[in-house]
């Protein structure tokens, strides 16, 4: 649906922008999914602040929206949401924000630097293990086993709020031994087998691939994780900040985004 | 008793001396600074190896290469008296004295009896809890010595015992060091580079110049007949050196020509011309002696109640002259004078 | 008659170079700018509230204990190995010493990284002691204690180091001339001869240890009352409640600039 709006507006923008340009500028070959053929280059670097989890994700659409856009370069600032926001309300020179959840994308939008986002993938949590899962874990009550090592993200991080969600709506009074400060740290003592188990997203897992097993939480105690994007106003290019945010958006991206574990907005 | 043969090499210098000291004596190892008596003092304290050699004290093996025997300083029997004194700064003088005591496994309160006998009786027991910054340099080096004697050692080592004092305490203190060097009945070794203290404090002297001995024996042998311009210098006398050229008459090297009163005893002469029997006139001398010689002052140095007058020419020497002599000469530096002195004023031995 | 101030005379005779006093005031500047902005922003209303959680007085007490016993150990491991490194020769000494202070170049995340290989359940040494004995340093205050230890001590061995160079021999002379052991003159004279750099070395090392966070929320993690120490709990703060994370600072800096205030010169010198 997305994609007819944006031909719809390409197709009224179209004579407009020849009318403007005077025939000055070759037309792109560029190919992005949703503009047209015939719209002049888009060209300029941008600053893409997202969540650790959109990690691999990411740098994979970013790599493709390059490949399409010659003379534009995207680079990337992953972190926790929570400090991504914190430096964005700061006057970091960020083009666009994509958090791990609401809230943080809610505080940059009451802080003024963000209009309209759109929410452009959901995730969930899922148990991580170590390889060989030696601790035998089974499910959301083994955290609560203080002989286990469990690691937890820190609560102000999204990742570790939403954990604690799911403890809850499982009744699980968990005996945590560290709570990380983002999920991908986590996610590396896991791996390393210096935890017995911890909760990450579902995305998480799979980007470890085989150094990490992974126990799934029922549905009605697992909690759904929202993504918003958006282009900051202070973006130093709107257009090309533009230009990703629809290409994550885009069937290309999402496909890009499922491949990675993430579920449709 | 001390027997040391010692050779030590350290780069382009070498020591090679031989040194051996009774009980009941107190040796002093003079020279000038350089010539390696501060190194032989370390080398007898184990604080630096022989390269060849022996040291061996009453009897005991404490340094030998050849045999690969070397006793750490640590169980040598001996005191040392540094030249800084090296009083531990954080001590009081009190336990600076029972330090050796506590070293050898004495409990604190018998080492510090101890260590206040000694502190009296040096007199310095009003200053047992001072620290060593508060001493004066006299009382320091009482300390130090007291430090040095109170584990009984065998061995004696003082190195420049009275160079940190000024010349007014130097005096004092070095006639008290010699009151309290006679109460220690083991060997005594003390380096230095002052005569006077040499003098003074030892039974015996043994000259080191540049790592060698040049003349050895008491006080008053070594003054008589110095051995080397160093001695000679250091005790205040002018040897010249020459050849015989007749019963009576030496050739300086300088080619001036001396007469002697008595016989001469060999070919290879030193002469030894004390600094008074020197007489200066401005013009050439009445009478005919048979010393004169046409000389140039080159300095004048006040010493006490008489002026040292420098002379350069063909008898190279210093004159000891009243400062009224100055005067009514009219000298000063580059003035031209004759010298004379009295053929009995000449002392020769064979070199 | 002409009456100076005392102070006058001798200020005259320490007159600095025209240079030095405004790059010197510069650097004053540099450093206190930060800490003035910071005071600005400080939620004085509700300090006391803020000060007075929980969490706050857990970070502290961890961070002032584990700091310490990082000391502690630093004096007792570092001392011997300055020692060995000013006063011995062997072959490697360089590499030894380059090694000791490795740990002040690296980033000190690395540092909690290599600690983890090491000590971690599946480390080096870590694997086989924890099999045997179920004893882990990682997730425990004496996780916390060890990656304070491994950053910070350089700066006491590099500093104890240089106060033995500067030290005078002599004195270990004559204490050996009066008989005294090895180990004697190591104790009396040596140690407290040096005792001006091995002050200045260990207030060196506390502060640094009390900063830690990198190696310490890699290596020890992060939880409160056992690992989480100031460090860790003002970063975390920071992104969800600012005031929170400024009131632990000014806490930090408060409990710093009480420890070093009263270091007297004379302490630190020889």
């Amino acid at each position: 649906m997305k994609l007819r709006v944006l031909r719809l507006l390409a197709v009224v923008s179209v004579p407009a922008l020849v009318l403007a340009a005077c025939g000055g500028d070759d037309a792109a070959s560029s190919s992005t999914p949703g503009a047209p053929a015939d719209e002049p280059a888009l060209d300029g670097d941008i600053a893409v602040f997202a969540a650790a989890s959109l990690t691999d994700a990411f740098t994979e659409l970013g790599t493709a929206f390059e490949s399409e856009n010659e003379d534009v370069s995207v680079e990337f600032n992953f972190g926790a949401s929570s400090a991504l926001r914190e430096q964005i309300l700061a006057g970091a020179p960020a083009d666009v924000f994509a958090s791990a959840n609401t809230s943080n994308m809610d505080q940059v939008v009451d802080g003024g630097a963000s209009t309209g986002p759109e929410n452009f993938a959901t995730n969930q949590l899922q148990i991580a293990v170590p390889a060989g899962n030696e601790a035998g874990v089974t499910g959301l009550d083994d955290f609560a086993n203080a002989d286990l090592l469990i690691g937890l993200c820190a609560a102000e991080v999204p990742c570790g709020e939403l954990g604690r969600e799911a403890l809850a709506n499982a009744g699980v009074a968990p005996s945590v031994d560290t709570n990380e400060p983002d999920v991908r740290s986590l996610l590396t003592k896991v791996e390393a087998g210096d935890l017995d188990a911890g909760i990450v997203y579902v995305t998480d897992v799979l980007a470890a691939g085989d150094a990490v097993e992974s126990i799934d939480i029922p549905a009605d105690e697992n909690v759904i994780a929202t993504y918003p994007i958006a282009a900051l106003t202070g973006a130093a290019d709107a257009a090309v900040a533009d230009a990703f945010v629809e290409f994550v958006l885009s069937d290309a991206g999402q496909q890009v985004l499922d491949s990675y574990g993430f579920d449709a907005p | 008793m001390l027997h040391a043969a010692i050779e030590v090499h350290l780069g382009a210098f070498r020591l090679d001396i031989d040194v051996d000291v009774d009980d009941g004596e107190v040796v002093a190892l003079l020279g000038p600074n350089g010539a390696g008596k501060t190194t032989a003092l370390r080398v007898i304290a184990g604080l630096q190896p022989l390269d060849n050699g022996r040291i061996e004290l009453d009897g005991s093996v404490l340094d030998d290469p050849a045999a690969d025997v070397f006793v750490p300083t640590a169980e040598r029997p001996i005191g040392v008296v540094f030249q800084d004194y090296l009083l531990f700064p954080r001590l009081s003088a009190l336990d600076n004295v029972a330090f050796g005591l506590r070293a050898r496994g004495h409990g604190k309160a018998s080492a510090r009896n101890r260590a206040r006998d000694w502190l009296e009786r040096f007199a310095l027991a009003e200053h047992a809890y001072a620290k060593p910054r508060t001493l004066s340099g006299g009382q320091a080096q009482r300390v130090a010595l007291a430090r040095a004697l109170a584990t009984d050692p065998r061995l004696l080592l003082l190195d420049e015992p009275l160079a940190a004092l000024d010349a007014g305490t130097r005096l004092q203190v070095r006639t008290e060091l010699r009151r309290h060097l006679a109460t220690f009945h083991g060997a005594r070794l003390l380096v230095t580079h002052d005569p006077v203290d040499a003098l003074v404090l030892a039974d015996r002297l043994v000259i080191v110049e540049q790592g060698h001995i040049t003349q050895t024996g008491t006080p008053a042998a070594v003054t008589a007949r110095p051995a080397s311009r160093y001695i000679a210098q250091l005790v205040g006398i002018n040897l010249l050196h020459g050849t015989a050229t007749g019963e009576h008459t030496v050739r300086l090297d300088t080619g001036a020509e001396l007469t002697v009163a008595d016989p001469l005893p060999g070919l290879d002469i030193a002469l030894a011309i004390r600094p008074q029997a020197i007489a200066l006139h401005r013009q050439t001398p009445d009478g005919s002696p048979r010393n004169a010689w046409a000389a140039t002052v080159t300095d004048l140095e006040a010493d006490r109640d008489r002026v040292r007058v420098s002379l350069a020419g063909p008898v190279p020497a210093t004159a000891e002259i009243t400062p009224a002599a100055v005067a009514d000469l009219d000298l000063a530096p580059g003035i031209s004078v004759w010298a004379t002195v009295k053929a009995v004023d000449l002392t020769a031995y064979e070199r | 008659m002409n009456r100076r101030r005392p102070g006058a005379r001798r200020a005259k005779q320490q007159r600095a170079p025209w240079l030095v006093l405004p790059l010197a005031a510069a650097a004053v500047a540099y450093v206190a700018v930060p800490f003035v902005a910071l005071l600005q922003r400080a939620p004085w209303s509700n300090l006391s509230d803020l000060v007075g959680r929980p969490v706050v007085i857990d970070a502290l007490r961890l961070s002032m204990t584990t700091a310490l016993a990082a000391t502690g150990i630093a004096l007792l491991l570092g001392i011997p190995l300055a020692w060995v490194l000013a006063r011995t020769r062997f072959p490697g000494r360089s590499a030894a010493r380059a090694l000791v202070i490795l740990p002040m170049v690296l980033p000190p995340v690395v540092g909690g990284a290599a600690l983890l290989f090491a000590f971690g359940r599946r480390g080096l040494l870590g694997g086989p002691v924890y099999d045997s004995t179920g004893f882990l340093l990682p997730f425990s205050m004496w996780g916390v204690v060890a990656a304070n230890t491994f950053v910070a001590m350089p700066f006491l061995v590099l500093t104890v180091e240089s106060g033995l160079r500067a030290a005078d021999p002599r004195y270990e002379d004559a204490a050996a001339t009066l008989g005294a052991s090895r180990s004697m003159i190591f104790r009396r004279i040596t140690v407290p001869h040096a005792a001006p750099s091995i002050i200045a070395g260990a207030v060196l090392c506390w502060a640094r240890a009390l900063g830690e966070f990198g190696a310490t929320v890699t290596f020890a993690g992060n939880l409160q009352g056992r690992t989480q120490t100031m460090p860790l709990a003002v970063f975390l703060a920071l992104e969800s409640d600012r005031d929170a994370a400024i009131a632990l600072s000014l806490v930090l800096i408060a409990v710093s600039l009480a420890v070093l205030l009263p270091l007297r010169d004379r302490w630190l010198s020889v």
